[in-house]
């Protein structure tokens, strides 16, 4: 059926018709907003990099975004050298790394076991893990603490590793689940029928197929682990094994009145995190919306 | 196929390491927190057995009442702030160019450690030499709080950093959401003549209801278990007056090692989570879901 009456639509800004200063109007105020909010959210690091390379002098006189007439670095090397921050720094990144690789490793198992082979009991295990995600730590925290003493793991970097595995394991199942179910089982019937065992199924087919759900998880694991705080603090006593976050807020109280020392030791922990964002954010943005879009 | 993937000897031994650490490290200490709840210990010691005399003390305890008050404003505090995540969401969902740079700055904050995020607002809101003083002396307020040490002020000025760190994640979860709103229905409603306004709350609003369900218990749960920022940025201070629930429960037993009374914390933090998340699913429970399909 033909008509030949134009729609007349009302005039509001973003429909594409109407008073263009209206419109624009609209998206100034808009824009605005956002733009705000983004300010907002960075401000308070770039003033964080800005003192971090000022010395007290700089920082209690001149105003707070006013660039140093040449920037400490001086600051930053001090900090490196001086607080163990390297050691620190070197802890956060094996434990992290270790732990990492093992939950993602497990959490597949479990998620491969659960979307792809059948067995009594199931839907059971998966419940326990998704109930696992409402546990506030520290309602853990002093059975675990009393755990790890009569193992004689205080102060050993597995007490930490084992925790950040088992707490992490909820959200990275519910994470990978999504992916497993969508997978077509094409490529593993046509595998059984060849002969192939479970094992070969699993690491030799369906764990590279679930790579960039991976990189996903590995992705996720690694911001909570790298920055996580009271289990290092609890667990750990001696400075040999402490991670990055547990030995800046040690540092920083050393330092307290130091401004430059406290502004690079916070960038020198932030920075890793920052710069893999600016190489993986796409991956991060998705990981944390299907973590918890999911939800 | 089914005889090879059938194989429950297989599929025990793959879900046996995770599934083991589960129990012992999170199921177990759960039992184990009610347990020591009912002991008086002093974490290194003996255990005495002294019923439920910890938890009857629980209900008495002014200051920890008064800590559970003050989880309960944040909580407060944390849902509504979802009501402007949820504005700026709506806003970059629109015709907005540049919209996923905008979503990936506000994330940057949540990428930061709790502790460096306290010890970064400790500065800012540093009575002299912090930014935020500094900024209102300049503009002529003449003498400005020192935000962390008022008791009546502490509270409120934690809640600034606390939202600073959450706000990019709560956005991109609705920015997604929104997103996946079929393209058609929004023109669809556009050439009906409805506003903008209109189109946001009568059509897409609706749509992810069960996305924001999901972010309400979220930040009502998360806020109950909240702990390191408060613990590095005020230690619950000054005097407790920015003291929760779960630093509450932290210093009972590691700062006066009372570990049967701050088990006893812990295992009613853990209750109250549950019955949290039980109820809030159970409240926004919808007897029809919106169907687009």
């Amino acid at each position: 059926m033909k008509t030949d009456t134009a729609v007349r639509l009302p005039a509001y800004p973003g429909t594409g018709t109407g008073p263009t200063v209206l419109r624009r109007l609209g998206y100034v105020l808009l824009y605005s907003l956002l733009i705000l909010v983004a300010l907002l959210q960075i401000l308070p690091l770039i003033w964080l990099l800005l003192f971090s390379l000022k010395n007290n002098q700089e920082v209690f006189d001149m105003a707070p975004f006013a660039l140093p007439a040449t920037p400490r670095w001086e600051n930053y090397v001090k900090v490196w050298t001086e607080g163990n921050i390297s050691l620190y720094f070197f802890n956060s990144v094996w434990i992290t790394v270790v732990s990492v690789v093992f939950t993602v490793l497990f959490a597949s198992l479990v998620t491969f076991a659960i979307t792809r082979m059948r067995w009594k009991g199931r839907s059971l295990v998966l419940g326990l893990f998704m109930v696992g995600m409402m546990i506030p730590v520290h309602s853990t925290l002093i059975p675990l603490f009393s755990l790890f003493l009569k193992l004689h793991l205080t102060d050993h970097p597995l007490s930490v590793i084992l925790s950040y595995i088992a707490f992490n394991m909820p959200i990275t199942i519910m994470i990978l689940l999504g992916f497993y179910y969508a997978l077509p089982r094409e490529v593993e019937e046509a595998a059984v029928m060849d002969g192939c065992s479970v094992h070969r199924i699993f690491f030799r087919i369906v764990l590279p197929m679930t790579a960039s759900v991976i990189a996903t998880t590995a992705i996720i694991n690694m911001i909570y682990d790298w920055n996580e705080f009271i289990f290092v603090n609890t667990f750990i006593s001696t400075d040999a094994y402490k991670t990055l976050t547990v030995g800046v807020q040690n540092f920083i109280g050393q330092y307290t009145t130091d401004w430059g020392a406290i502004g690079a030791t916070l960038m020198i922990s932030i920075l890793p995190i920052l710069i893999a964002f600016l190489v993986l954010s796409n991956r991060i943005v998705e990981g944390i919306a299907a973590g918890s879009v999911k939800g | 196929m089914d005889k090879v993937m059938s194989n429950r000897l297989v599929a025990a031994l793959y879900v046996l390491p995770a599934l083991l650490l589960l129990l012992v490290l999170i199921y177990i200490p759960i039992v184990l927190t009610g347990y020591y709840g009912l002991m008086q210990w002093d974490g290194i010691g003996a255990m005495t057995f002294i019923g439920f005399e910890n938890y009857a003390r629980l209900l008495h305890d002014a200051t920890f009442w008064q800590s559970a008050y003050h989880t309960f404003l944040l909580a407060l505090f944390s849902a509504l702030s979802l009501i402007g995540y949820l504005m700026i969401a709506l806003v970059l969902s629109g015709k907005i160019k540049g919209a996923n740079l905008f979503r990936k700055i506000y994330l940057i904050p949540m990428l930061l450690s709790s502790v460096a995020i306290a010890q970064l607002w400790l500065k800012i809101y540093h009575p002299s030499n912090g930014v935020l003083n500094t900024f209102l002396e300049s503009v002529g307020i003449a003498n400005p709080p020192a935000w962390l040490a008022e008791p009546s002020l502490v509270l409120y000025a934690l809640f600034v950093p606390i939202l600073w760190q959450y706000a990019g994640f709560y956005i991109l979860i609705y920015y997604a959401a929104l997103k996946n709103i079929p393209e058609s229905l929004v023109e669809a409603a556009r050439i009906d003549g409805a506003s903008p306004w209109q189109i946001a709350f009568r059509i897409k609003l609706p749509l992810i209801t069960e996305v924001i369900k999901v972010t309400i218990v979220l930040a009502v749960v998360g806020s109950l278990k909240y702990f390191d920022l408060i613990y590095v940025m005020t230690d619950g201070g000054p005097n407790g007056s920015s003291e929760v629930m779960a630093s509450y429960m932290y210093h009972q037993a590691f700062r006066g090692f009372d570990f049967g009374y701050g088990s006893a914390v812990g295992f009613f933090l853990l209750v109250i989570c549950l019955v949290v998340t039980w109820l809030l699913r159970k409240a926004t429970a919808s007897k029809d879901t919106i169907q687009y399909s």
